[in-house]
């Protein structure tokens, strides 16, 4: 929950209403002086006109060189990220040839699998010279190779379901599931904030959407009693099923979802539930089985669990883990399965590695280590934070946290800044977030040493003060809790 | 009884008369008030009286609790799946080894048709050298998405690379082949914009087109004429051309038939209408050309003219992942507006390595591409006269597509059909074609049939030992 003070909101407001006028002053400028030059020829509609690139050309532009930065080495603790020069404000953005070595706070790298590692990048090599780049060729028809078995028999064992079935990309996993299990005739009620790509899913499979707010198990209780009873609008007729989607870690809140509550209301109402695990398979939980463990929820209890491995395993892709029944009707029918050309071997190869060091299969206790090492690093750097005066979002234990910033000016200079002293931070504004609320968000790693995280704090508290972040009090949050009464709040979820 | 009536009925009518022609007993502000008047005066309150009632509706009771509580216990849903029957259980082939010309499938070594492996890059040692380079410099995954740190320097090269090739700007990769086209078309097409679709564009086209909420006419599969017409149409009744944005949208190859696109027309159609045109390049990208370089090569058309150009990488480069091209407003405003680039980490690195490492091979050695088309010629000669089955792809598709040349009148038997000269093909002579399987959220009207992917890798002998299988298993399944 953030708490967002009158005076913090009219400044932002102040901000952007400032930047605003500035664009719309260039904007005129632009059309007077440039009134006969036309970038689409004659007959064509432009591709975007008026207002709808407004943000884009004269507000996102000013940051644009916070954004996309790239870099010349494995996204690992300490990354190379390569300079850039503009030299027509940011419009285009020019490479050059040196590279400045920062501490990454910024990549999802939650055990430290993303650059190459002891147990499995040789097998990974292994593969790729067995089975080579790709199959060239969709699941169903001669893109199946033993790995992918192999694969989907240990996810389902891992995360504790029957069985599962893996795709090449984990956007287009939801994208793609969700219109094979629900069309129209069917309901949707998912989290107010959850993923684009749900949000994609949900509106290709034709059926109706409510959304209920986020996190809360009352509200949503509430909409699953007034949708049953009314049923289908204007038909008034039944729903024929009714899917809940929320997610285990919310990326840009850093919450986790208060899972025991809402099994609770869904089973109690019949509806089906369909988990995103995205950020917390493997990142949270005693043995890195995500919320389900950590919350004490059986497996069995949830109907569709979906998880990518881009995140806490360093490869590509996305599951499903179901029922026998649900995945046998989803190899027939959804289209990424039959359509996609099937995951690349050298990538299953690193999952099927990587779950072998969690579980302890390859004969070290590594998988373990590195469990409790993100889980101490979360806390001690999320506990160092808030200490500071930063208001930092987000459970205990979840590896994401973002740091509020508000205002637009802010927001490039925190980046630049901290770039400058050589840490490499992610920053978060509309349209992902609500326009006031534009944050900073950290992602902490196992492979982040606690020299390291020193070292981030100090650079981060430095920076903050610069810039002017450190909103709230300084000192442990418990006590100056009392002293937010005179202040006037607003709370926004 | 009767008079008395009558005489009581004339008084109250000579009393109601001489009430209207009564004098005037009161004057009023200047008005007298005669009789009539009060009578009027009376109807016009009972009028609007009437007028300020409401209309009769039955009164709205909200449930109660108990009523709610009620309906959510009666309420059964759906079960999430169908019942599974037998014949969903079926499992596909499961590979041993490499997919390429030669394959290992469940323990013995069979004939590969079933990969689009077109130049035969898959086992090519460059390119698994260069990306065992990759995994050890970068690891596998770029955990992130492009804006977030995960843009990495083998991938700028790689957009870099891919331009230079085709002669555009600039490129943009995707991470998936499938979600190039179903992103792409959303970030130009919004609500109200005007898209003519072939009929028989892929699923991931049709998800695109759905997702775009625009207007989609479809015209007939490949039928320039109809795609003539339906340009007429959809322009006379268009009424604001300036703001309305106008896409054709097409593949180069149809993988759903194996028909090659006529570019030179859809071009000419387009400039005479005003439309941009979105191709779909995923199998002619390192097919079509003298070079290679795709569709546009090989029609002899300028590259300027087509607006978008996207493919999957799956295909002739054997690698995975995906790319756009076009002007550097097309792919700038991808950058920022594109779902599948923007919200998905980006394409593993090494992949991206092997698609430098693909391109550079085909630029290197491009009579791999006149060894793939007498392979082409060569397997469509032999299989001109299967008992049964009729080749329906173009001449110089890579993809082969045969379908019954008489239907059963039901899909599902077709299906069947198809199915067990498959399999039987693959159990007794171990070669490995494949049948178009449809989802059921697929709506393409185009028959279903038999595919051979053909590679520049095949030898003469692979062609003629798939062609003569082919021809047993067909007379023996379909006499």
């Amino acid at each position: 929950m953030v708490r967002l003070t009158y005076q913090i909101a009219f400044t932002t407001l102040l901000s952007y209403g400032i930047l605003f006028v500035f664009g719309k002053l260039r904007d005129l400028f632009d059309k007077l002086l440039d009134w006969s030059k036309s970038n689409d020829p004659q007959g064509y509609a432009p591709i975007c006109y008026g207002f709808q690139d407004f943000y884009t050309r004269r507000m996102y532009q000013r940051a644009k060189d916070c954004g996309g930065r790239p870099i010349a080495s494995a996204p690992d603790a300490w990354l190379d990220v390569i300079e850039r020069y503009s030299n027509d404000n940011n419009k285009t953005l020019h490479r050059t040839e040196r590279t400045t070595k920062c501490l990454n706070l910024g990549s999802y790298n939650y055990l430290g699998f993303a650059a190459a590692d002891e147990y499995c990048t040789p097998r990974v090599i292994q593969s790729l010279k067995q089975y080579s780049v790709s199959t060239c060729s969709v699941r169903v028809d001669g893109g199946t190779t033993k790995l992918h078995t192999e694969l989907e028999k240990l996810v389902a064992r891992f995360v504790g379901k029957p069985a599962a079935i893996v795709f090449g990309m984990g956007y287009a996993t939801n994208s793609a599931i969700i219109p094979a299990l629900i069309s129209k005739g069917d309901l949707i009620i998912s989290d107010s904030l959850n993923h684009n790509s749900i949000v994609n899913g949900a509106r290709g499979s034709g059926a109706a959407v409510q959304v209920f707010q986020h996190n809360n198990p009352s509200h949503l209780e509430e909409v699953l009693r007034e949708q049953i009873a009314r049923g289908q609008p204007r038909k008034y007729r039944p729903w024929k099923k009714i899917l809940v989607i929320i997610e285990g870690i919310y990326s840009m809140e850093g919450e986790l979802c208060r899972l025991p509550e809402i099994m609770a209301v869904c089973k109690k109402y019949k509806a089906y539930t369909y988990l995103d695990e995205a950020h917390s398979i493997g990142a949270v939980g005693k043995t890195g089985r995500g919320v389900c463990e950590l919350l004490g929820v059986d497996p069995a209890d949830v109907d569709i669990m979906m998880g990518t491995f881009t995140k806490s395993f360093g490869s590509c892709g996305g599951y499903i883990a179901a029922s026998k029944e649900i995945i046998q009707h989803l190899k027939r029918t959804c289209p990424a399965h039959l359509y996609a050309t099937s995951m690349s071997p050298p990538a299953v190869q690193q999952v099927i590695s990587a779950i072998k060091v969690i579980l302890g299969e390859d004969g070290t206790n590594r998988g373990a280590k590195k469990l409790a090492q993100v889980r101490e690093n979360s806390n001690f750097f999320r506990s160092e934070l808030q200490n500071m005066g930063f208001e930092v979002l987000g459970d205990n234990d979840s590896p994401v946290m973002p740091i509020m910033i508000y205002n637009p000016g802010k927001i490039p200079a925190f980046s630049r800044e901290c770039l400058s002293q050589n840490l490499a931070v992610v920053i978060v504004a509309y349209p992902a977030t609500p326009l006031l609320l534009a944050r900073a968000r950290i992602c902490i790693s196992a492979a982040h040493t606690r020299e390291d995280l020193i070292k981030g704090l100090e650079v981060i508290s430095k920076v903050g003060d610069l810039v002017g972040m450190k909103y709230l009090p300084i000192g442990p949050l418990n006590h100056k809790a009392k002293e937010f009464s005179k202040l006037e709040l607003i709370k926004i979820e | 009884m009767a008079s008395e009536i009558m005489n009581a009925t004339a008084n109250a009518l000579v009393w109601i008369s001489c009430t209207f022609d009564a004098p005037t007993r009161a004057v009023v502000f200047g008005v007298p008030i005669d009789g009539h008047l009060v009578v009027e005066v009376l109807l016009v309150v009972v009028i609007l009286f009437q007028l300020t009632r409401k209309s009769y509706k039955p009164p709205k009771k909200p449930l109660s609790e108990k009523e709610i509580d009620e309906l959510c216990d009666d309420w059964v849903p759906d079960p999430l799946t169908p019942q599974i029957s037998e014949e969903m259980m079926v499992e596909p082939p499961t590979l041993e080894s490499a997919a390429g010309p030669h394959a290992i499938v469940d323990g013995k070594e069979v004939v590969n048709f079933a990969s689009a492996n077109y130049l035969g890059l898959i086992g090519n040692e460059n390119i698994t050298d260069s990306c065992a380079g990759a995994l050890e410099k970068y690891g596998v995954g770029s955990c992130g998405p492009r804006g977030f740190y995960g843009t990495i320097d083998v991938h700028l090269d790689c957009e870099a690379k891919i331009a230079k090739f085709l002669g555009t700007p600039d490129s943009i990769l995707y991470s998936y082949g499938i979600s190039t086209i179903f992103s792409v078309i959303p970030a130009f097409c919004k609500k109200g914009d005007i898209i003519v679709a072939d009929e028989g564009v892929h699923w991931a086209v049709q998800n695109g087109l759905y997702l775009s909420r625009s207007t989609v006419v479809y015209f007939k599969h490949n039928d320039m004429k109809s795609l003539e017409a339906t340009l007429e149409k959809v322009t006379s009744r268009s009424k604001h051309p300036e703001k309305v944005r106008r896409y054709i949208v097409s593949e180069a190859i149809y993988q759903n038939s194996g028909q090659i696109a006529p570019l030179d027309e859809i071009v000419r159609l387009k400039e005479k209408y005003r439309f941009r045109i979105i191709l779909d390049e995923s199998h002619s990208f390192g097919v079509l050309g003298n070079s290679g370089r795709g569709l546009a090569e090989y029609c002899g058309v300028p590259i300027e003219k087509i607006d978008i150009i996207t493919a999957g990488m799956g295909n002739a480069l054997a690698t995975d992942g995906g790319f756009c091209t076009g002007s550097m407003r097309v792919v700038d405003h991808q950058r920022l507006s594109s779902s599948g680039y923007v919200f998905s980490a980006s394409l593993p690195p090494y992949l991206a390595s092997a698609a430098i490492a693909a391109v550079n091979y085909l630029e290197a050695n491009s009579s791999v591409l006149s060894d793939l088309r007498a392979n082409i010629a060569t397997l469509l000669n032999e299989l001109s006269n299967v008992p049964g089955l009729v080749v329906t792809s173009h001449l110089l598709s890579p993809i082969i597509f045969l379908k019954l040349k008489k239907s059963t009148g039901s899909d599902k038997t077709d299906m069947h059909l198809l199915d067990s000269i498959a399999n039987q093909v693959l159990k007794e002579d171990s070669v490995l074609i494949v049948t178009t399987k449809r989802s059921n959220l697929d709506k393409c009207p185009l028959p279903i049939g038999l595919r051979l992917f053909v590679s520049a890798s095949h030898s003469e002998a692979d062609l003629l030992k798939a062609a003569a299988s082919l021809k047993r298993v067909a007379s023996l399944v379909l006499s």
